[in-house]
C-alpha cells in the first residue's frame, strides 16, 4: 500500500460541506411551481375485505385536485422480486394489515389534502387476522395471497455435503435457537418524493430512494410508460439501510397524481406510516444443530429457520435464502443443511436491513459455537482460528473466498481487546465475548432475472479541460459512495479528488442497480475505474499524436503529465493552450511540467467531448441448486468483534463498556469513511442486541410507532469502539476494495450475546437482551441451583459466584443437549 | 386566520404571515425556505430540527411559530460567520462525523449551544448535551470527537 495518490487516505467527504451548512438537498427540501400535497388513506385494521368506497365527500373539497383509487389505478401487481410480485399501489378487495393502503389525494395544501383523505369512506368486513407464524401456518387459517396455501411465501430445502453421514463422525452435537424482534431501519429522514409530469409525456420522480434504477423500472411497468420516459433523481437521501431499497406505493401514488393533474406532487410518511410501512428487518425464529469432532473441527450443520414476513413479499424471498446460505462462511464446514420458511402474517412487511437476512442466523450460530468451545473446554477464539477458510477456500455451497482477512481480523480483536488475559479472569457481572462476521460485497445477480450490467458510468472531461465530471445512476445514501467514486475516479485518471465533480442517482446517468447488498463500492467502484482508465488513455492517446512518444512511455499523476523516458519539448502545446485563454492569471508558466488541464484541452480540441465509460457485471457465480444465486458474490467481506461489558445483576441492566472491531474491506478507499461504517454499524447491532423491538397490539396496531418509544442508540448508549481496519487483497475488487456497510454488523449481537453470557453464567436464547429479560434469567438460573440444592453453589452464589462459567450452561429455552461419547 | 409574526432569523429580521397552528419548524423551512432545518419525526423524538430560540436549543417541531413572535433564532445557515465555518463544523467534516447530514445540522447546532454554555466539557457532558439528537448512521462517536476537538 502507500502506492496511491488518492485513495486509501482520509480524504474528506465530498458531500460534508453542503451537508455541514444544511445546504444539501433532500427531497422535501425541494419545491416546485404549481406543487400539489399528497396524502394516503390507509387500512385501520389488519384484514378485511373491502366492501365499498366512497369518495364522493373528499372530490368535493375545495383544494382537492385528484382522489385516486384502485379503480382509476388499475391492479397491475409489483414488488421486489418478479417471483413474487404481490402488491398493488391501492388494495382493492381486500386489506391484509393495519397501514394498507387504500387511497390517495392531491391537494392544493397538506391540510387540504389530509381532510380529504379523512373524508373518504370505507365499509369493512373484518375477517381474521394471523399475526405469528404459529397462527400463520396453523390447519385452516385465514390465508392472505391465494396462491399462497399456509401463507408460506417462500420455502427452501438445501442440503449440501453428505449431513447425516457427517454427523455421524461427530463427537458433540449442540443444537440451540434464537429469536429476534422485528427491527425499524429508523432513517431520521422519513422517506418522501416529488413527482412531476410534464406535458411530452415524461415523468421524473425525485424520491429517497437507495435504488433509482428499480424504481425507474416498477413506476414504467406499473404506469405503462416506456422506460426511457420515466427519470428517477435520487436527492440526497437521509439514512436507508435496506427498507428504502424497492418502490413503495407512495412513489407510485404521486407519479399516477401527477399524471392525472398534471403538476408536480409531493408527498412524505410521516414517523408513524414509516412503521406501517416496515420492510426492515424480519423477526427471525432459527434453530441451529452443529456437529464437531473432539479437537474442534466443524463437521455439519443443520438449520431450520421460519421469518414473520407481514402482508408482502417484499425481499422476503431473498432474505430466506440469505439467511440459510451465509452460514456457509467463513468456517471450514463440509456439509450444511437448510430448511426456511418466510410466512404471511397481517403484520406490515418485512424486508431487508442492513445484513439483509443473515444477522440473526449469524448470532444464534456464534453464540453456539461459544457453547460448543466451552463444552470442549477450548478458547471461543481458537476455535474459529481452527476452522476458519483461507483465500482460494470454496464453501460446501459454492461461495469463493477471493480474499479472506478473516485470521487477521480474529488476531486483530484478541490481542487489542486483552483478550487473553481477561477472559475467564473477570470479576462476577462483568463478561468479554467475540464473533465473526461474513457478508457478500454485493449480490452476484440482479433482483430480476437479467444479463443486465450492474452499474454503468459515464466520465466526461470538461471541455476547457482540467475537470472530470463523473454521472452515475448509483445511490449516495450517506455511506459515502459519492466520495468513494470520485476518489476511485480521481486515482484512475491521476488527478486530484478536487478536480473531480460527480453527479450520481439520476437514472439518466446511466444503469446502477443501487445501494443494496454493499455493492455499490466494488461494482461501481470497477465501472468508475474503467471509466477513468479510458478518458486518461485517450488523452494520452492525443498527447501521444500531438508529441510522438508512444503511449506506454507516459502517465498521469497528481494532475501532471509523466513522461517516463526523455521529457519533451511541449512549448508549442502550451502555447496553443494559452493563446485560448488570454486574461486568465493562472496560466502555467515555462517551467512547469505539463498539467492535465492543458492535455485535457488539447485532446477535446482534437477529439471533441473526452468521454470514457466503465461498466461492470459480476462473472458466473455459483452453483446450480434453485436458488443457487443468493449468497454469491464476487467477493466477501469479513469482521470480528470483541465486546467487553457489565451486568447490574439487580437490574439486569447491561452496560457495554468497550468493543474492539475488525473488519476486512479490502483495500480501504477512505479510511475515515470505513470506520463509519464500521462504528455505525456497530450501533446498529447494539440496539438491536439491548433494546429494539417493534411492537404491535392484539389488532395488529403498532403500538411503538416513533422514536421515543422505539428506542435506537443515543450518544448516551454508545461504548468506546477501538475499529481496526484489516486489507486483504481483493482481486475482484477496485484496486482491491470490497465492502463494509453491513458486514461490519455481523458480529455485534452475537458478541454481546456471548459476552452477557460470560457476565451472567447463563444463554439467553431471545433477543433483545433488556433487563427485565437478563433479569429473569438470572433469576432462572438462580432458581435451578438452588433446587438443585447443591448446598455450596448456592453459598457460592451468595458469594456472587454466580458468574463461575458451569461447564453445563442452563438453558433457559429448552434447548437440547446432546453429547455422544466416542 | 393568518397571524403577521415578526422574528429574526440568523440576523435577519422577518414578518411572517402563520397559521394557528403551524409549527416553528414548517415556518422556518417553508415560508423562509430555510430547509437547512430538518423534520426527522414532527413529535420532539430526533432532534432533526434543533434551532436556537433565543439562546437556548429546542426542538421547532414543537414550537408553535407564533410563539416564536418577537424572540430570536439560530439555524444552521446561520452557524457559520463571514469568516467561514465555525470550527465545530468544519471539526464534523475532519473527523467524518458526517454520513447521510440530516442529523447534522441539529447535532451541530447542539453541539453548539454546549459549547457557548460550556466551552469545556467532559466527554459524559458531550454525550449529554447531543443525547436528545438521534443519530442511525454514525454510531456518535466521531460526533463526540469533532466535539471534543473544539472543546477547550
Ligand atoms: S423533527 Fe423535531 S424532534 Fe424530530
Ligand atoms: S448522519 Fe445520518 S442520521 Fe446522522
Amino acid at each position: 500500500m502507500g502506492a496511491y495518490d488518492v485513495i486509501n487516505s482520509r480524504a474528506a467527504r465530498v458531500d460534508a460541506s453542503d451537508k455541514v451548512r444544511g445546504r444539501a438537498v433532500y427531497v422535501d427540501d425541494m419545491k416546485m411551481p404549481g406543487m400539489l400535497f399528497g396524502a394516503m388513506l390507509q387500512s385501520p385494521l389488519a384484514h378485511a375485505e373491502i366492501l365499498d368506497i366512497d369518495t364522493t365527500a373528499a372530490r368535493r373539497l375545495p383544494g382537492v385536485k385528484s382522489v385516486l383509487t384502485s379503480k382509476e389505478a388499475g391492479l397491475v401487481k409489483y414488488g421486489v422480486s418478479p417471483a413474487r410480485y404481490d402488491e398493488t399501489i391501492f388494495c382493492h378487495d381486500r386489506v391484509r394489515h393495519v397501514g394498507d393502503n387504500i387511497a390517495a389525494v392531491a391537494a392544493v395544501d397538506l391540510d387540504t389534502a389530509l381532510e380529504a383523505v379523512s373524508l373518504i369512506k370505507v365499509e369493512y368486513r373484518e375477517l381474521p387476522a394471523v399475526f405469528t407464524v404459529e397462527e400463520a401456518m396453523a390447519e385452516g387459517a385465514p390465508v392472505l395471497h391465494e396462491a399462497y396455501p399456509r401463507n408460506l411465501t417462500a420455502e427452501v430445502h438445501h442440503e449440501f455435503g453428505d449431513v447425516e453421514a457427517a454427523f455421524a463422525q461427530c463427537d458433540l452435537i449442540k443444537t440451540s435457537s434464537l429469536v429476534n424482534k422485528r427491527q425499524d431501519a429508523a432513517f431520521i429522514e422519513p422517506p418522501g418524493c416529488i413527482a412531476s409530469f410534464d406535458y411530452s409525456g415524461c415523468l421524473t420522480l425525485y424520491s429517497s430512494t437507495q435504488v433509482p434504477h428499480y424504481l425507474q423500472r416498477v413506476v414504467a411497468m406499473v404506469l405503462g410508460l416506456p422506460v426511457g420516459k420515466v427519470r428517477v433523481v435520487k436527492p440526497y437521501v437521509g439514512g436507508g439501510f435496506g427498507p428504502k431499497a424497492g418502490a413503495n406505493h407512495m412513489d407510485l401514488a404521486a407519479s399516477l397524481l401527477s399524471m392525472k393533474t398534471g403538476k408536480p406532487v409531493k408527498m412524505n410518511f410521516d414517523r408513524k406510516q414509516v412503521f406501517m410501512h416496515g420492510r426492515a428487518r424480519h423477526q427471525f425464529f432459527h434453530t441451529i444443530t452443529t456437529g464437531v469432532k473432539k479437537d474442534g473441527s466443524i463437521m455439519a450443520l443443520k438449520h431450520q429457520c421460519h421469518l414473520n414476513g407481514g402482508a408482502y413479499s417484499s425481499f422476503g424471498i431473498a432474505t430466506v435464502y440469505y439467511s440459510g446460505s451465509l452460514l456457509g462462511g467463513p468456517y471450514k464446514l463440509p456439509a450444511m443443511k437448510y430448511d426456511g420458511y418466510r410466512v404471511y402474517t397481517n403484520l406490515p412487511a418485512c424486508g431487508a436491513q442492513r445484513g439483509h437476512g443473515a444477522v440473526i442466523a449469524r448470532a444464534c450460530w456464534e453464540q453456539q459455537l461459544d457453547m460448543i468451545a466451552e463444552e470442549l473446554g477450548i478458547d471461543p477464539i481458537e476455535l474459529r482460528l481452527k476452522n476458519m477458510m483461507t483465500v482460494g477456500d470454496v464453501t460446501c455451497n459454492h461461495l469463493n473466498m477471493s480474499s479472506l482477512g478473516m485470521k487477521d481480523c480474529v488476531e486483530a480483536v484478541r490481542d487489542r481487546s486483552g483478550w487473553k488475559e481477561k477472559k475467564g479472569n473477570l470479576p462476577p457481572g462483568k463478561g468479554i465475548g467475540m464473533s465473526c462476521g461474513f457478508f457478500v460485497s454485493g449480490a452476484g445477480y440482479s433482483i430480476y432475472r437479467s444479463e443486465t450490467w450492474h452499474g454503468t458510468v459515464i466520465i466526461k472531461l470538461s471541455e476547457d479541460g482540467g475537470t472530470a465530471l463523473v454521472y452515475t445512476a448509483s445511490a449516495e445514501i450517506g455511506q459515502g459512495s459519492d466520495t468513494t467514486f470520485a476518489m476511485i475516479a480521481a486515482e484512475a485518471i491521476g488527478i486530484p479528488l478536487e478536480w473531480v465533480r460527480l453527479e450520481s442517482g439520476d437514472t439518466d446517468f446511466g444503469l446502477d442497480l443501487g445501494a443494496y447488498s454493499s455493492r455499490q463500492t466494488l461494482m461501481t467502484g470497477l465501472a468508475t475505474k474503467e471509466a477513468g482508465e479510458a478518458v486518461k488513455r485517450q488523452v494520452l492517446e492525443v498527447l501521444s499524436e500531438e508529441l510522438g512518444i508512444p503511449v506506454e512511455d507516459m502517465d498521469i499523476k497528481k494532475g501532471v503529465i509523466i513522461f517516463k523516458r526523455e521529457t519533451p519539448d511541449i512549448t508549442a502545446l502550451r502555447t496553443r493552450y494559452i493563446k485560448e485563454h488570454r486574461g486568465w492569471t493562472d496560466n502555467p508558466s515555462p517551467d512547469e511540467p505539463l498539467s492535465f488541464r492543458e492535455a485535457s484541452r488539447i485532446a477535446f480540441l482534437s477529439r471533441g467531448s473526452i468521454v470514457g465509460t466503465g461498466k461492470y457485471k459480476p462473472p458466473v457465480l455459483g452453483g446450480d441448486h434453485k436458488g443457487a444465486t443468493v449468497g454469491t458474490s464476487p467477493a466477501y467481506g469479513c469482521s470480528a468483534q470483541v465486546v467487553e461489558l457489565s451486568v447490574d445483576m439487580g437490574t439486569g441492566k447491561i452496560n457495554i463498556e468497550k468493543i474492539t472491531d475488525a473488519h476486512d474491506c479490502g483495500l480501504a478507499i477512505n479510511r475515515t469513511s470505513v470506520e463509519g461504517q464500521m462504528i455505525g454499524s456497530v450501533s446498529m447491532g447494539l440496539g438491536e442486541a439491548l433494546f429494539e423491538e417493534v411492537k404491535f397490539d392484539d389488532k395488529g396496531r403498532v403500538l411503538n410507532g416513533d422514536l421515543a418509544e422505539y428506542k435506537i442508540p443515543r450518544a448516551l448508549d454508545m461504548p468506546a469502539v477501538e475499529p481496526v481496519i484489516v486489507e486483504s487483497d481483493e482481486p475482484n475488487g477496485p484496486f482491491g476494495a470490497k465492502e463494509v456497510g453491513e458486514g461490519a454488523i455481523m458480529p455485534a449481537i452475537p458478541a454481546i450475546l456471548n459476552a452477557a453470557y460470560d457476565a451472567i453464567g447463563v444463554r439467553i436464547f431471545e433477543l433483545p437482551l433488556k433487563p427485565e429479560r437478563v433479569y429473569q434469567a438470572i433469576k432462572q438460573y438462580n432458581q435451578k441451583l438452588a433446587k438443585q440444592g447443591a448446598e455450596e453453589m448456592s453459598s457460592a452464589k451468595r458469594d456472587g459466584n454466580l458468574c463461575t462459567k458451569d461447564a453445563q450452561a442452563i438453558d433457559i429455552s429448552s434447548q437440547k443437549m446432546n453429547v455422544k461419547g466416542k | 386566520m393568518k397571524k403577521l409574526i415578526r422574528v429574526t432569523v440568523n440576523d435577519v429580521a422577518h414578518e411572517v404571515a402563520v397559521r394557528p397552528n403551524q409549527t416553528l419548524v414548517d415556518m422556518i423551512r417553508y415560508d423562509l425556505g430555510l430547509t437547512g432545518t430538518k423534520n426527522g419525526c414532527g413529535e420532539g423524538d430526533c432532534g432533526a430540527c434543533t434551532v436556537i430560540l433565543d439562546g437556548t436549543p429546542v426542538n421547532s417541531c414543537l414550537v408553535l411559530a407564533m410563539q416564536a413572535d418577537g424572540r430570536t433564532i439560530t439555524t444552521i445557515e446561520g452557524v457559520e460567520s463571514g469568516e467561514g465555518l465555525h470550527p465545530l463544523q468544519q471539526a464534523f467534516i475532519d473527523k467524518g462525523a458526517i454520513q447521510c447530514g440530516f442529523c447534522t445540522p441539529g447535532m451541530v447546532l447542539s453541539a453548539k449551544s454546549l459549547l457557548d454554555e460550556n466551552p469545556a466539557p467532559s466527554e459524559e457532558e458531550i454525550r449529554e448535551g447531543i443525547s436528545g439528537n438521534l443519530c442511525r448512521c454514525t454510531g456518535y462517536l466521531q460526533i463526540i470527537d469533532a466535539v471534543k476537538s473544539v472543546a477547550k
